[in-house]
């Protein structure tokens, strides 16, 4: 057994034990809290061991039937374990006090939560079809447990659910179908047959399969249009689950992709990666922009995960298209960034989920419009959040800026290689990066300005308290993976080319392209600019002559006192970007105006009232479910409760088989 | 590093720090002589400068160290930029910072920096400049970068040093289409970024009508000096930038005195020709609703984007 | 735009030649400003007379702002008050606010008869007094309304220029 096996072993048995744990005695929340992140170090341990070299597999035909179960971890799995085990162990620490709560000490939670960690972690490492659904159904139910856990708080967690159970279901059964497909062409269900077997699909059954896996995996991953569950389902989960869900989860939705398509299809037509590229763009033009217009901190926040998947997938489409052109050292150079970006997100989003969840915990809201003047109260949880906001925003110095310069370095290269095919994809995802790049930051300074900054919007927030310590540890350990990914990337850079299978980029504190000229220092770009303030700083202190800082009250035109109320909120705040984006997100403004009785000349009150709805939800959903309902309604009409009725119906039903039987045979 | 790339490092922050406020105050004489005023003279912001640094400094009840900071990340931002970005030698000091991305992301940073420290005041001023600032910088941001991308496609690469170099070996590639669609675009949003009309009036006292002023309502003395000198010299900055994307020519190639001084004289008088064209440029038009702003940096962003196109069907 | 351009060249420079530097004794505070003095306006309760009169202060024909002088929009940024009027009941708070948001040294400009001795609203039931009453003042222009000469010989006092 080597490390990669030994890690496996331990994070798979670590969780059992932990749920055993959980089910057989009143464990306390803390203890689950501890398995869940050691399991997460025992699958940093086994991911990094297989990124290293040391990949393993097992076959143990026994424990399922029909296929058994069958186990291998290489490069590209070993990345996405050891992404997941490191969000786990955030996840972990946080929980230990945050799931402190009777809802989330309900003896379901509690089992769910670390059986939720060891399906993901087995998801990447299975190696045979039987055992990837079987993983990914432990992992669509347990979470889906875990989404429901506050259920009590409202009917919008139920609601929300409701949506995740169905969509992750349907996600499910297409994944199920293209794989059924492949299988059936294949005959064995392992990967390795599967591999060798992919290369000789017919043009139209592959693009059957891939494009069957891929609608499974884009919903997965949250993609527009597929990602209606999403700001759903994130923000009223519990805020380690979220943060389990949007930075590790989703991810498996790209793992899922890269292995069907890149891996055992053998890369496939350049329409494939155009359509995945076209997904990607679109995702994250419109979950950014969705993000920018949305007042609550957590949907925010899975919005914003839409934009980041959307992101990986140009990436990873570009990646394709150069690999379907035979431009394999470009096409590593895109994976490469989009799984940079990958992980990337994955610190950022904990922390940002994390902090979200800590304000959540102290002030009982997420609505950034009641939020704001949390950093005199709560400065470790500022700030955490301000370094993930940073991150987030593709700013420099941030883990984003790194893999989003390098996915325009793709791009940009990529132009006069690809044919015309590139160059009309080619711009339009740059101009989709540019355009995510500029909202996000938008969207950041509004989530960061308006939540943390400025004075309280609410009493909430007024009486509000830092968390506890092993919240705060969860966040400082993300925050600090933050912060190393964005001024080191060239750590975790041989990892992640392993798994992209491809040397694109080199360097220790440079990244340097190898095909292309192309050259970025985060780390002398952040020190630079320390530097900078230091000397300005400096020469501050000798220019200036008088040093105290006199207090004086805010400039309020001489009026006042000025209430919270005056201030600017996130709903106002994005009212300039909404207007400039009307006619994509199609705003409900409703303006109620109450006069006095005395005169139709005097306001009484204005009422304002703004919603932005999801439209590509409205346009696609909303038919599909009136259709169902209208089936429903109709069905019902069959079913009066009479029970002659429903024996009349089994008698014909007999009669149908029967007769049908005579006229076939 | 080579000698030159140091030297330019040297030379070119402390030219932008010194110039800048000299830019500003020559765009003022012209517009004054164009409205048939004197003018305060040239060296006018320099004075308020100075003024300002003999001032008290003032801290806002309520406002946090995001307030306290954000004129120092400006400036710095803008000082590493100034460093990198080759203005007077077409070598860098830190050639792996002056990638035009990151030149790009680091100026957004610093206004980024500012909308926080708006916002930190709590006062609806300042969420409002804020809110404007941000929606200009996610309409800007896009253009920035597709321009960016038309230029560096045919050059390979998005390294500065390289873009210029190639430029000046290459003249004939400063009235291709691609050029020319591009340079129109930069203009368009170098005028938005900087805070010039139609896009911003900087001397507005119309609180409602301000983008960049609203922001620094707040602060006062030896801060406001920071944010005044920052945004003149991201003026500078970003008019050096687009004279020697499109007309290098008179930057420095080899490390000697002459040539360090053509260096300096040519960049110099391009940025005071730019400068003087835009003021001038300003007394002509009218400054644009905030909501008819999105329109014109849409129209921006088609040029980039027809640049971009022009670049790989015309190649 | 051709139309503009041809009236700006017909007008040309419309600024009067500046007249010498007016004597009287400068405030010690204004020496510190060297020659850069930003300006925020305060109207405490004028009757608007002063208002054109500044306005025109600014304009091109008396030009202020070539003497150092410039209007700013928030007393964060700026050394001197231009008070006009008297100061109401209402104004009186804010004016005294508006005196402490400006950032040290910092000088008050009293513009117009009102604004020095309460003028032809003396005594009125909504007078809260001049403006000496409530701020110190350090430079008194007299007028009803002051002539726009006058107005930037006391901005003169301050910049020095
Ligand atoms: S001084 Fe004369 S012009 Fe000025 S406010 Fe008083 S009444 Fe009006």
């Amino acid at each position: 057994m080597n490390l990669a096996a030994t890690g496996m072993a331990a994070a798979v048995a670590i969780a059992v034990l932990t749920a055993l744990l959980a089910v057989v005695v009143r464990t306390r929340t803390s203890v689950v809290g501890v398995g869940t992140a050691l399991t997460g170090v025992a699958a940093v341990v086994a991911g990094a061991a297989a990124l290293a070299g040391g990949s393993f597999s097992v076959v143990l035909p026994g424990v399922l039937p029909l296929s058994g179960v069958s186990l291998t971890l290489d490069p590209l799995g070993g990345l996405f374990v050891a992404v997941t085990g490191g969000v786990a162990v955030a996840a972990g620490i946080y929980s230990m006090s945050y799931a402190d709560t009777p809802d989330l000490r309900a003896r379901g939670v509690r089992v769910a939560l670390p059986l939720f960690v060891v399906a993901m972690v087995l998801v990447p490492a299975a190696a045979n079809v039987g055992t990837l659904l079987v993983c990914w159904e432990l992992m669509a139910l347990t979470s889906l447990v875990l989404v429901v856990a506050e259920h009590r708080r409202g009917p919008q967690v139920a609601s929300a659910g409701r949506w995740y159970a169905v969509m992750t279901h349907l996600g499910f059964v297409s994944v199920l179908i293209g794989l059924m497909l492949f299988v059936a062409h294949t005959g064995d269900d392992s990967f390795a047959a599967m591999r060798e077997a992919g290369r000789h699909l017919s043009p139209a059954v592959a693009g059957v399969v891939f494009v069957a896996t891929l609608v499974g995996f884009a919903s997965k991953a949250g993609i527009v249009p597929l990602h209606a569950w999403l700001p759903r389902a994130h923000p009223e989960a519990p805020s380690h689950v979220s943060a389990l869900m949007s930075a590790a989860m989703v991810n498996l939705g790209v793992y899922g992709l890269v292995r069907v398509g890149v891996d055992l299809l053998g890369g496939g037509a350049a329409w494939w990666w155009l359509l995945v590229l076209a997904l990607g763009a679109v995702s994250a033009v419109y979950g950014i922009l969705q993000a920018a217009m949305s007042s609550d901190l957590k949907r925010l926040l899975g919005q914003s995960t839409t934009e980041n998947m959307g992101l990986v997938l140009i990436g990873v489409g570009a990646a394709g298209l150069f690999a379907s052109s035979g431009d394999r050292a470009l096409a590593a150079l895109a994976l490469t960034a989009a799984l940079v970006h990958v992980v990337g997100h994955a610190a950022f989003k904990t922390v940002l989920f994390l902090a979200a969840g800590s304000v959540l915990h102290a002030t009982g809201s997420r609505d950034l419009d009641a939020l704001g003047g949390l950093r005199p109260v709560m400065p470790v949880t500022t700030a955490a959040f301000g370094v993930g906001a940073l991150a987030a925003s593709a700013l420099p110095p941030g883990t984003a800026f790194v893999s989003e310069w390098l996915l325009l370095q793709a791009l940009i290269h990529g132009l006069p290689a690809g044919g015309v095919a590139a160059a009309i994809a080619m711009p339009v995802a740059v101009a989709a990066v540019a355009l995510t790049a500029g909202l996000a930051v938008a969207t950041f300074v509004k989530a960061f300005g308006v939540g943390f900054l400025a004075k309280p919007r609410s009493e909430a927030v007024a009486g509000a308290h830092e968390s506890p310590f092993t919240m705060l540890a969860a966040m400082g350990i993300a925050a600090v993976v933050c912060v190393v990914l964005a001024l080191w990337p060239a750590g975790i850079l041989p990892a992640v080319q392993a798994a992209a299978g491809g040397v694109a980029v080199s360097g220790d504190v440079t990244l340097r392209l190898n095909q292309a000229t192309g050259a970025l220092s985060p780390l002398l770009l952040t020190l630079g600019l320390v530097a900078a303030v230091a000397v300005v700083a400096a020469v501050m202190r000798a220019a200036v002559a008088r040093r105290v800082r006199r207090e004086a009250r805010l400039w309020d035109c001489g009026g006042g006192p000025m209430s919270a109320r005056m201030e600017y909120t996130a709903t106002s705040f994005a009212e300039p970007l909404q207007r400039v984006f009307d006619d994509v997100v199609q705003p409900e403004l409703d303006v109620d105006v109450s006069h006095h009785e005395e005169s139709r000349y005097l306001v009484q009150a204005v009422e304002y009232r703004r919603k932005v709805p999801d439209r590509i939800e409205r346009r696609l959903y909303q038919p599909v479910l009136s259709v169902i309902t209208a089936w429903g309604r109709a069905g019902r009409g069959l079913a009066p409760g009479s029970v002659h009725r429903y024996l009349g119906y089994g008698f014909y039903a007999v009669c149908g088989v029967l007769l049908l039987l005579a006229v076939t045979r | 590093m080579s000698a030159l790339g140091v030297i330019g490092g040297v030379v070119q922050p402390v030219l932008i720090v010194a110039g800048s406020p000299l830019l500003v105050g020559l765009m003022r004489q012209v517009r004054a002589r164009l409205e048939g005023r004197a003018g305060a003279g040239v060296g006018q912001p320099w004075r308020d400068l100075r003024k300002l640094l003999r001032k008290e400094r003032i801290a806002p009840r309520g406002t946090s160290e995001v307030f306290r900071f954000a004129p120092l990340v400006l400036v710095a931002t803008t000082l590493v930029v100034a460093v990198v970005v080759p203005f007077v030698a077409t070598e860098s000091a830190l050639d792996p910072v002056a990638d035009l991305f990151a030149v790009v992301a680091l100026l957004a940073l610093g206004a980024v920096a500012l909308a926080l420290a708006g916002l930190d005041t709590g006062t609806a001023f300042g969420g409002m400049g804020a809110s404007r600032e941000m929606t200009i910088l996610a309409l800007v941001e896009p253009t920035l970068l597709v321009a960016i991308f038309a230029l560096s496609v045919r050059v390979g690469s998005t390294n500065l040093g390289a873009i210029v170099s190639s430029t000046l070996h290459d003249p004939a590639r400063v009235i291709s289409p691609v050029s020319l669609l591009a340079a129109v675009a930069l203009i368009v949003v170098i005028v938005a970024e900087t805070g010039r009309i139609p896009v911003d009036n900087p001397s507005t006292h119309l609180e409602l009508t301000m983008v960049h002023e609203a922001m620094v309502l707040e602060h006062a003395g030896p801060d406001l000096a920071l944010v005044e000198l920052a945004s003149a010299m991201r003026l500078s900055v970003f008019l050096g930038l687009l004279a020697n994307l499109f007309v290098p020519w008179g930057i420095a190639t080899e490390a000697t005195p002459l040539a360090l001084l053509i260096g300096v004289l040519a960049l110099v008088v391009k940025v005071g020709v730019l400068g003087g064209l835009l003021a001038a440029g300003e007394v002509f038009v009218a400054k644009l609703r905030l909501f008819r702003v999105p329109e014109l940096l849409a129209g921006s962003f088609l040029l980039a984007l027809l640049a971009v196109a022009a670049s790989f069907f015309l190649a | 735009m051709l139309s503009l351009w041809r009236k700006i060249r017909r007008t040309g420079r419309v600024a009067e030649s500046a007249p010498p530097l007016p004597d009287g004794e400068r405030p010690e505070r204004a020496v510190v400003l060297g020659g850069s003095v930003q300006i925020r306006h305060v109207d405490a309760g004028s009757c608007n007379g002063c208002e054109v009169e500044i306005g025109s202060a600014f304009g091109p024909v008396y030009d202020g702002e070539r003497y150092g002088a410039r209007l700013v929009a928030s007393p964060r940024h700026a050394d001197a008050l231009l008070v006009t009027g008297v100061v109401t009941r209402n104004m009186a708070e804010p004016l005294r606010r508006t005196f402490d948001a400006v950032p040290a040294p910092k000088l008050v400009v009293a513009v117009g008869d009102c604004a020095r001795d309460c003028g032809v609203f003396a005594g009125a039931y909504g007078v809260a007094g001049a403006v000496r009453d409530i701020v110190p003042v350090d430079v008194e222009i007299p007028g009803c309304p002051p002539r726009p000469e006058a107005i930037v010989e006391g901005l003169r006092k301050l910049t020095g220029r």
